[in-house]
């Protein structure tokens, strides 16, 4: 260790692999993941969603799950929490559209309409 | 680097391995393989997070779900239901009434009242990987104190921290670092004190097992400030874990140059060794231990001279506690003013206490200086079991005292515990209740330093065994009426002319139960009687009304001491009586007392 920057690389480098266990008051992506969800295809959406977060570098967001909602015909489904707003609620999902709504949503805090409950009902 | 959407993190401490936590996690890491979840969720073994009582603990980010006395069966069903579908599992989750039930750690009484500090890093943490460490702004006060600080500057914090050393005296840090500083040499050394020895004290343990890395951070800045480039940790060879985790630690610091030489570019050296210890009490106290250090046979010497002006191999030395070196990263990133911010006006800053004894969460806490003992006892610690009374808590191990029930609103910092005939000491907490003689308490205690004198000086080797052998007569109902006396002046000659720190102390777990317990010694001598109920030479078993004439313990009674028709009362002959409590246990009618 030569320098205090060498120091900050690595421990940037390293928070990353430790962002899970601080206290965050941030984001949270619910994904169902009750054997409905699962057996409609849950576990790639919750994969895709890991992957956008960690490829932008997101801090402040988890992704974790939750048991079946009772709407199993609407599964894949994802809630979003974001501190002091109303949750948001996504349905049918694929990975192909979560890079929209964390892009959209999450980033940028406009909520993709088109995949909302209201919208499928 | 894989970004993991849960982490699953087993506490890796003493208390839970012991329980089987090893087994946990290979059982947890075969699940994950099994189910493909291993890129998804990752292991970690941790140091210890102060709930040993409910070990072997799992939590589980980034809900912090914490589960308590997890089996080695039980892991199919939390990577079944909790990692695949995202239901926790209830019946594991810890809660102190079993009605309501904690889903966070946050939520947990257990942990609210308190502060960690020097535990912050403990059951965070993977204590083998250094880069959780650096995550977490490891490395960074060495970085600050060497790039930006003077030795001075290093210093001035330190003493306007208001740190006091936390393994019992309570010297204010800074000054010590001073002192050391002051005197000119060309070798000087620092050591670290982990030679834990206080009967239920583990936090030095503790700290060294899950953030190892805090302690040798510390300790090069101590060398920094003081101008040392050697360390030194003296620690108990009985704690492997611990040993084995500073070994890897030390290893990697080289690695990444935060040992050796040339830190961080300056040309600050600095290196750390290690010297285990063979477990003996007496190596605790700085001049023995620094003499074991050198290889001779632990045995303190008289001071002046102090070691910050001849200590270890002749050198100007420091001797820091391990939890006192655990504070010192935070105190400089954070500064003295946040760090003199908590506490009272001349403790600073928190303590952690290992609780044990009659108490419902066995473990380890962190609190801030002036929290009431009632907080630690009744809030943190969650009361006593079976709804027993509390009687009195022992703290400083057997250098400390008894503080008794009346004195449960006491804040509990350095000058207050003095001030009651106890002490901080390294932070052990044991609870009494209704059931604990006071009196076998202190001879306990006595004993102790008895076995562990190391006979160098006649007061301690000969003082102590006379006090026991008096404590000895009492407890077994041989006590004579000028046994008090005679134990208070023996205790303030020993106190008075002792060599070194243990003796000195020795005789305070008498003197503390004298002064707020005097009416058992009392009971014991005169009366024959142990109020407590414990000490057996003074137990009579007695039959009482309820009993039915069943003849169950006449037939277990095995020297044949009771004697009764079928259906009739039933009596024991005292003389006969051996006090086994036999019959105690086998009555089904609860008719046989102890008094």
């Amino acid at each position: 260790m030569k320098t205090l920057e060498e120091l900050k690389a690595i421990r940037d480098r390293a928070r990353d692999s430790v962002d899970l266990r601080r206290d965050n008051a941030g984001t949270r992506i619910v994904v169902g993941m009750a054997t409905c969800g699962i057996a409609a295809g849950a576990r790639p959406v919750m994969l895709a969603f890991v992957e956008e977060i960690a490829r932008r570098g997101l801090k402040d967001v988890t992704v974790s799950q939750t048991g079946c909602i009772g709407m199993c015909r609407l599964e894949p489904m994802v809630e979003v929490y974001a501190p002091d707003k109303e949750k948001v609620t996504y349905v049918k999902l694929n990975p192909d559209m979560v890079g929209r709504i964390v892009a959209e949503h999450i980033v940028n805090g406009n909520i993709v309409s088109d995949y909302t409950i209201g919208a499928a009902e | 680097m894989d970004l993991f959407r849960a982490h699953v993190l087993v506490c890796g401490g003493t208390g839970c391995t012991s329980s089987g936590s090893a087994e946990l996690i290979r059982r947890f890491e075969e699940q994950l393989e099994l189910n493909g979840l291993e890129k998804e969720i990752k292991v970690v073994r941790t140091g210890c997070f102060g709930l040993c009582e409910a070990g072997p603990v799992v939590i589980v980010y980034p809900e912090g779900t914490f589960y308590s006395r997890v089996k080695p069966d039980d892991v199919n069903e939390i990577v079944a239901e909790h990692l695949i579908k995202g239901r926790q599992v209830q019946r594991l989750v810890y809660s102190a009434e079993k009605s309501q039930v904690a889903t966070s750690l946050n939520q947990m009484q257990f942990y609210e009242k308190q502060k960690r500090i020097a535990l912050r890093n403990c059951g965070v943490i993977d204590p083998e990987n250094i880069d959780e460490y650096i995550a977490f702004d490891g490395y960074q006060a060495l970085g600050k104190a060497l790039t930006e600080m003077s030795r001075e500057e290093v210093i001035d914090t330190v003493k306007k921290s208001g740190l006091r050393g936390r393994g019992g005296g309570g010297f204010p840090t800074g000054l010590k670092w001073e002192f050391a500083f002051k005197s000119a040499a060309d070798q000087k050394f620092v050591c670290c004190n982990a030679d834990e020895g206080d009967p239920g004290a583990f936090m030095d343990r503790s700290v060294l097992e899950g953030d190892p890395h805090a302690v040798l951070e510390a300790m090069a800045i101590a060398g920094y400030a003081i101008g040392a480039s050697e360390g030194w940790i003296y620690v108990r060879a009985e704690y492997p874990i611990a040993v084995k985790r500073l070994y890897i630690a030390i290893e990697q610091a080289r690695e990444y140059n935060l040992l050796g030489k040339g830190i961080f570019g300056t040309d600050f050296n600095f290196d750390i060794n290690i010297r285990l210890g063979a477990g003996a009490f007496v190596c605790g106290e700085e001049t023995a231990l620094m003499t074991s250090i050198e290889g001779k046979r632990g045995e303190p010497r008289p001071r002046p001279p102090f070691p910050a002006v001849k200590g270890l191999f002749e050198s100007p030395t420091i001797l820091n506690n391990v939890e006192t070196f655990a504070n010192i990263p935070q105190i400089l990133i954070n500064g003295w003013e946040w760090f003199a911010s908590m506490g009272t006006e001349r403790s600073k800053g928190t303590k952690v206490f290992a609780l044990g004894g009659k108490i419902n969460n066995t473990g380890l806490v962190e609190i801030p200086m002036g929290t009431p003992l009632r907080d630690i006892i009744f809030d943190i610690g969650g009361g006593i079991p079976g709804g027993k009374a509390f009687k009195a808590v022992q703290t400083g191990g057997p250098s400390g005292g008894c503080i008794p029930s009346s004195l449960i609103d006491t804040p509990i910092e350095y000058d207050s515990l003095i001030a009651i005939g106890s002490m901080m000491g390294s932070g052990g907490m044991i609870v009494m209740d209704e059931d604990n003689c006071m009196v076998d308490i202190a001879r306990f205690f006595l004993d102790f330093t008895v076995d562990e004198s190391c006979g160098k000086c006649v007061p301690c080797r000969i003082g102590t065994r006379r006090m026991l052998e008096i404590l000895e007569r009492i407890v077994d109902g041989k006590g004579e009426e000028e046994d008090i006396p005679k134990l208070e002046s023996l205790a303030k000659t020993i106190k008075a002319t002792a060599l070194c720190g243990l003796g000195q102390t020795a005789p305070n777990p008498v003197l503390s139960t004298l002064r707020y317990f005097r009416d058992e010694y009392e009971a014991h001598i005169k009366e024959k009687r142990c109020p407590a109920g414990h000490c057996q030479a003074l137990l009579q078993y007695f039959i009482t009304d309820k009993c039915v004439g069943c003849t169950k313990c006449a037939r277990i009674c095995p020297v044949g001491a009771i004697t009764g028709k079928v259906k009739e009362h039933h009596v024991i002959d005292q003389a006969k009586c051996i006090k086994c409590g036999q019959c105690v246990e086998n009555c089904r009618f609860n008719a046989i007392i102890k008094k």
